[in-house]
């Protein structure tokens, strides 16, 4: 599974993947943005914040993302 | 702890529910449950009017109920049809019916407002009612809170450590998830994705596969009560083909509906359905007595945690840590809730 992308597909999704061989969380909000942690109350508070804090991008993130967005 | 109301909640399975009278109660209230003459399921508020005594206690006469201490006999709508000697009923002499639902093998009560009840919006699990795949299961009354079981079953990483032996292996515990939570949905979504694992008993048994496995374990979480674990298993480094049936894997689609029965008790229901071996008996038991025996393994330690919680104070201290991710979203969505009675989320 690539590190965006998974199963469900509505509009707004939030994803948290964490990546493998470390202890790190990246969390994906719906609108493109992202960010890492070490652990996974701080990244449910900052994906949930949305739209705070989630900076638009230059380029446009993949997968279903409406809004392009770059890592805040 | 809060429940959240205007919701459909498996109140028994089909099979349990018959011309006799069946007493169960969801988010504390208590219920009778029992089929017509016809066969459709009813469920009534299991207090008579007039002296609150319980009507699962007394008898079917055709398809109306005869309360068993003063005769109070209530329709399948919960209206008194009869009370002993005189001729005038009541005009507030009525039990409250339900909202029922036969539904994938289950009974769906709605508890709530009944006007908001609408049996589209309830979750499926179809691999229970369909002839390709044969089903076990079982219900087990839990001494307590159902959050402890939504915090249980979100993460499988304790499999390791308290089902060693039947599904629990190194690799549940060492192997990253992904979290997805669908917030207009309200679904959570789980997936752990081993490569390379030890086979445990559960499936090398009911499969008859030798050596190491490819083990996906997919959760999809349909708070308030439907949980779905979605479980292929395979031969080491075989993955689905890029089209048509993943034909090379063995499939078993794991269900549980966690019924808040009171504050502290829980009514988990459990269902193991598979795509293998569907006709082999000696299977069946064989996966019967080990989910069964995996369910009770919780139960034991759920019910230590309730009496370990119940004796904290409000707002006890927890520490999350990356194993948490699907459990915190689920914490979430059913605090959602119980706070609005909707699925949907504020926006």
């Amino acid at each position: 599974m690539s590190s965006r992308a998974g199963v469900l597909t509505g509009q707004r999704v939030y994803r948290i993947h964490w990546l493998p061989g470390t202890d790190t969380l990246r969390g994906v909000c719906h609108c493109g943005a992202e960010r890492v942690a070490e652990e996974p109350v701080e990244l449910w508070q900052w994906l949930l914040a949305h739209p705070q804090g989630h900076r638009a991008a230059a380029v446009p993130a993949p997968g279903p993302a409406r809004r392009p967005a770059v890592r805040a | 702890m809060a429940f959240a109301r205007d919701q459909w909640y498996v109140a028994a399975y089909g099979s349990e529910v018959g011309r006799g009278l069946l007493a169960r109660t969801v988010l504390g209230e208590p219920l009778v449950l029992y089929r017509t003459g016809a066969g459709a399921a009813v469920a009534l508020a299991d207090r008579c009017v007039h002296r609150r005594y319980p009507l699962s206690e007394s008898r079917l006469d055709g398809d109306t109920i005869v309360c068993g201490y003063h005769g109070f006999t209530y329709d399948p709508t919960g209206a008194c049809v009869f009370v002993p000697g005189q001729q005038r009923i009541p005009r507030t002499a009525r039990v409250t019916s339900y909202p029922v639902v036969e539904q994938d093998s289950f009974i769906w009560v709605w508890i709530g407002d009944r006007d908001r009840a609408d049996p589209a919006t309830i979750p499926r699990a179809p691999w229970l009612a369909d002839p390709g795949y044969a089903v076990v299961r079982g219900m087990a009354p839990l001494n307590a809170r159902y959050g402890l079981l939504v915090d249980n079953l979100m993460d499988l990483s304790h499999e390791t450590y308290l089902h060693g032996g039947y599904i629990g292996t190194p690799e549940v515990a060492n192997t990253p998830i992904t979290t997805e939570v669908d917030e207009d949905r309200g679904i959570v979504y789980v997936s752990r994705h081993m490569d390379d694992a030890e086979c445990p008993p559960f499936y090398a048994r009911s499969t008859g596969i030798q050596g190491r496995i490819t083990r996906w374990q997919d959760i999809e979480y349909h708070p308030p009560c439907l949980y779905l674990l979605h479980s292929r298993i395979a031969p080491r480094g075989v993955h689905p083909p890029a089209e048509g049936e993943d034909s090379a894997a063995f499939h078993a689609e794991i269900v549980y509906a966690i019924t808040p029965s009171t504050e502290h008790t829980t009514y988990d229901f459990w269902a193991v359905a598979r795509d293998f071996a569907i006709d082999d008996e000696s299977v069946s038991e064989y996966l019967h007595h080990s989910n069964h025996t995996v369910v009770m393994q919780d139960v034991t330690a759920l019910n230590i945690l309730e009496q370990v919680i119940a004796a904290e104070p409000d707002r006890y201290q927890e520490l999350s840590i990356n194993i948490d991710t699907g459990g915190l979203a689920a914490r979430r969505l059913l605090a959602r809730m119980v706070g609005s009675g909707t699925v949907g989320a504020a926006r």
